[in-house]
C-alpha cells in the first residue's frame, strides 16, 4: 500500500532545482498600461467604462474590481461586440478573448473538446498558471483524467452525504451568530463569512479545527496578484503553498493506511485508485482546488447576499414577511454576487464563435459575471429579486463536465445560515461600502463593516 | 400532447399533461413537479433534471449525445437507463410515459 504519493510518476518537477539553477523564462510583467484619469474613484471608472472605445480597456485590470466599476464595459461589450479580443496589455496576458452573451458562454462552456481547461496550456483563469510551478487539479485537467479524479471527491458533496452534514452545520451556524456583538459595529466578513466557511472546510478535510484559519489564508494567498503592493511576491506564494503541502502530507501519511477510507477528502484521495498514486504537485493542485471552491466562493456569497438586503430594502421585509423565499433568495445571490467572474478555457484547434475566428491556442474568457447580467436570458437581470421565478438558472456555478461539484452544499451552507439569521434579528445593517478584492477572479469582500442593533 | 407520470424517489406519482414539443424538465417544472431542477435550463449541461426511463421506451425517447452522457457520467446515482428530462420531448408517442427520480439532483 502507498505511503504517499509517488514522486517518480512524473519526471519533470522543476520546482526541485536549486533556485540558482532555475532558467529565467519567466521574468516579471512589463507595467501595465492604465488610461490617464485625474483619480480612480469608482465614478471616474465607471465613467470612463461607460465611454471609451471598447479596444482601449484592460478589463482585467484589478483596478475596475475592487471598486466594483466593470458593469458598463460588460453591457458594452454584451451589446456592441459579445465576442470580443482584447489587445491592451497583451505584453502581460497576451491577448484574450472575452465572452459575455449566457447563450455564448453555455456554447464555450459545454464544448470541452475543442476549449481546454489543461493546466499546461495556463489554466482555469486569465493569468497563466506559473509554468514552473504547474499545479494539476481536475478542474484544470481535460477528460478523461478529469471524469476519473473528480468522481473521487465526488461522494463528500453528494446529496445522501449533505443531509449528514445538516445537523453540524445549523449547531455551528447558531452558535457563530449568538456570539455576534450588539450595538456595536464589526467586520462581518471576519465574523461570520471567514468563520462559519473555514468551519466546514475544516470538516470536510478533516483538518485540525484550531488551525482553520490557515485554510483560510492559504485560499487566499493562491489567488492573491503578486503584483498588489502587500501581497506575497511570486516566489513566496510558491514556498507558502509548499508549506501547505507539507502540512497536508502529514495528514495523507496518517491517514493512507487505514484499512477503510475515512469520510473526509484526504483520506478519500488516499484511498482511491484513481488518486492515491498522484505525484506532489498534482495533490497540492487538488488541495487548492478544494479550498479555494469550498471557500471563497461560499465566503463571499455570505457577506454579498447581506450587502444585498440592505441595498434593496424591499428585499429585505419581503424575506422577513416570508422566510419561505430563502431557497430561491439563495439563489439569486448566488447569481447577484458571482463569487468567480470568469472562467477561462484555451482553444485547442480553430474555431468559430458568434462569428468571430478564435485560432487554436487562444485564451477565452467566460465571463459569468457578464452572462448572469445578459437581458437576452434573464429578465430584469440589474435587480436584486428574493423571489424571482426561476432563480436556479444562473451561471455562477458554470456549466458543463466542469460544473461546480459543491453547489449544493453551498446553497445549504447559505439556506441554514438565512433560516438562522432571520429567527434571531430583524436587522442587520451594512455601514459602509465594503472593501472589495482586487481581482478579476475572485469576486469577493476582504471586509465589511455592519452593526446589529442592540 | 402526452401524459406523463413522474415519480418522486420517495415514490411519489404525479401525472401532468405535456405538450408536444416541451422538454420532460419543462413539463416538470411547468407543472410544479418537484425532484427536477433544471438549472441550466434545457441544455445538458448541468444534470439537475436527472431521471429514470424504463429501457423499453429507448425507441421513442431517442439517443443520447456526448454531452449528455458525459454529464450522466458525472451525476449521483447514474444507472443504464438515466437520462437528462431536458434531452426528452413530448409527443404523442410517449402518452403514458413513466419516468422516476434519483434521491438528489446534483
Amino acid at each position: 500500500m502507498a505511503t504517499q504519493p509517488n514522486i517518480s510518476a512524473e519526471t519533470i518537477v522543476k520546482h526541485t532545482l536549486p533556485r540558482s539553477e532555475q532558467p529565467v523564462a519567466y521574468p516579471p510583467f512589463p507595467p501595465r498600461q492604465r488610461p490617464d484619469l485625474p483619480d480612480h474613484s469608482r465614478e471616474t471608472l465607471m465613467e470612463y467604462l461607460a465611454g471609451a472605445p471598447l479596444d482601449e480597456v484592460d478589463i482585467a485590470d484589478p483596478l475596475y474590481w475592487e471598486n466594483d466599476a466593470h458593469w458598463p464595459y460588460f453591457k458594452r461589450l454584451r451589446d456592441e461586440a459579445p465576442i470580443h479580443f482584447t489587445n491592451v496589455n497583451t505584453n502581460r496576458h497576451r491577448g484574450y478573448w472575452s465572452v459575455t452573451r449566457w447563450a455564448d458562454i453555455m456554447a464555450v462552456d459545454t464544448n470541452h473538446a475543442v476549449f481546454s481547461s489543461d493546466a499546461h496550456l495556463g489554466g482555469i483563469t486569465i493569468f497563466d498558471m506559473d509554468q514552473d510551478f504547474v499545479m494539476p487539479m481536475f478542474i484544470a485537467m481535460d477528460q478523461p483524467k478529469h471524469d476519473i479524479q473528480r468522481k473521487a471527491v465526488n461522494p463528500i458533496v453528494s446529496g445522501a452525504n449533505l443531509q449528514a452534514f445538516e445537523a453540524l452545520i445549523r449547531e455551528r451556524t447558531q452558535a457563530c451568530l449568538d456570539s455576534l456583538p450588539r450595538g456595536v459595529a464589526f467586520d462581518w466578513v471576519d465574523k461570520v463569512s471567514i468563520e462559519l466557511t473555514g468551519l466546514m472546510l475544516a470538516t470536510l478535510f478533516d483538518f485540525p479545527q484550531e488551525h482553520r484559519r490557515k485554510l483560510s489564508w492559504w485560499s487566499d494567498i493562491v489567488t492573491s496578484d503578486a503584483e498588489i503592493p502587500g501581497n506575497p511576491t511570486k516566489d513566496e506564494r510558491q514556498a507558502i503553498l509548499m508549506g501547505m503541502l507539507q502540512e497536508f502530507m502529514v495528514l495523507w501519511n496518517e491517514r493512507v493506511n487505514d484499512p477503510e477510507p475515512k469520510g473526509d477528502l484526504i483520506s478519500m484521495l488516499a484511498h482511491n485508485p484513481a488518486t492515491r498514486d498522484m505525484p506532489p504537485m498534482e495533490y497540492m493542485g487538488n488541495l487548492v482546488l478544494l479550498i479555494v471552491g469550498g471557500n471563497d466562493t461560499t465566503r463571499n456569497s455570505i457577506t454579498g447576499g447581506l450587502k444585498f438586503l440592505n441595498d434593496n430594502p424591499a428585499e429585505y421585509a419581503k424575506l422577513r414577511a416570508d422566510p419561505g423565499l430563502i431557497d430561491s433568495m439563495v439563489s439569486e445571490i448566488i447569481r447577484y454576487q458571482t463569487p468567480l467572474a470568469h472562467m477561462r478555457r484555451t482553444a485547442l484547434e480553430d474555431t468559430i464563435l458568434g462569428g468571430e475566428h478564435i485560432a487554436k491556442g487562444d485564451k477565452v474568457i467566460m465571463w459569468y459575471v457578464s452572462g448572469n447580467r445578459d437581458e437576452r436570458s434573464i429578465e430584469n437581470p440589474d435587480a436584486f429579486i428574493i423571489d424571482r421565478p426561476r432563480a436556479r438558472q444562473h451561471m455562477s456555478f458554470g456549466f458543463g463536465i466542469h460544473r461546480c461539484v459543491g453547489n449544493r452544499l453551498a446553497e445549504l451552507q447559505l439556506k441554514i445560515l438565512w433560516e438562522e439569521i432571520v429567527k434571531r434579528f430583524d436587522t442587520i445593517e451594512v455601514l459602509e461600502e465594503p472593501a472589495r478584492v482586487p481581482s478579476a477572479f475572485v469576486k469577493g469582500y476582504k471586509s465589511m463593516m455592519v452593526r446589529i442593533p442592540a | 400532447m402526452a401524459l406523463i407520470t413522474y415519480v418522486e424517489f420517495n415514490g411519489t406519482p404525479h401525472t401532468v399533461e405535456v405538450a408536444t414539443g416541451v422538454s420532460l424538465m419543462e413539463g416538470a417544472l411547468g407543472n410544479g413537479v418537484p425532484g427536477i431542477d433544471g438549472d441550466c435550463g434545457g441544455n445538458a449541461a448541468c444534470a439537475t433534471c436527472h431521471i429514470y426511463v424504463d429501457t423499453a421506451w429507448t425507441a421513442k425517447t431517442g439517443g443520447t449525445s456526448e454531452l449528455e452522457d458525459a454529464m450522466l457520467d458525472l451525476a449521483d446515482g447514474k444507472q443504464d437507463n438515466s437520462r437528462l428530462a431536458c434531452q426528452i420531448f413530448a409527443s404523442a408517442e410517449l402518452e403514458g410515459l413513466i419516468v422516476t427520480m434519483p434521491e438528489t439532483q446534483h
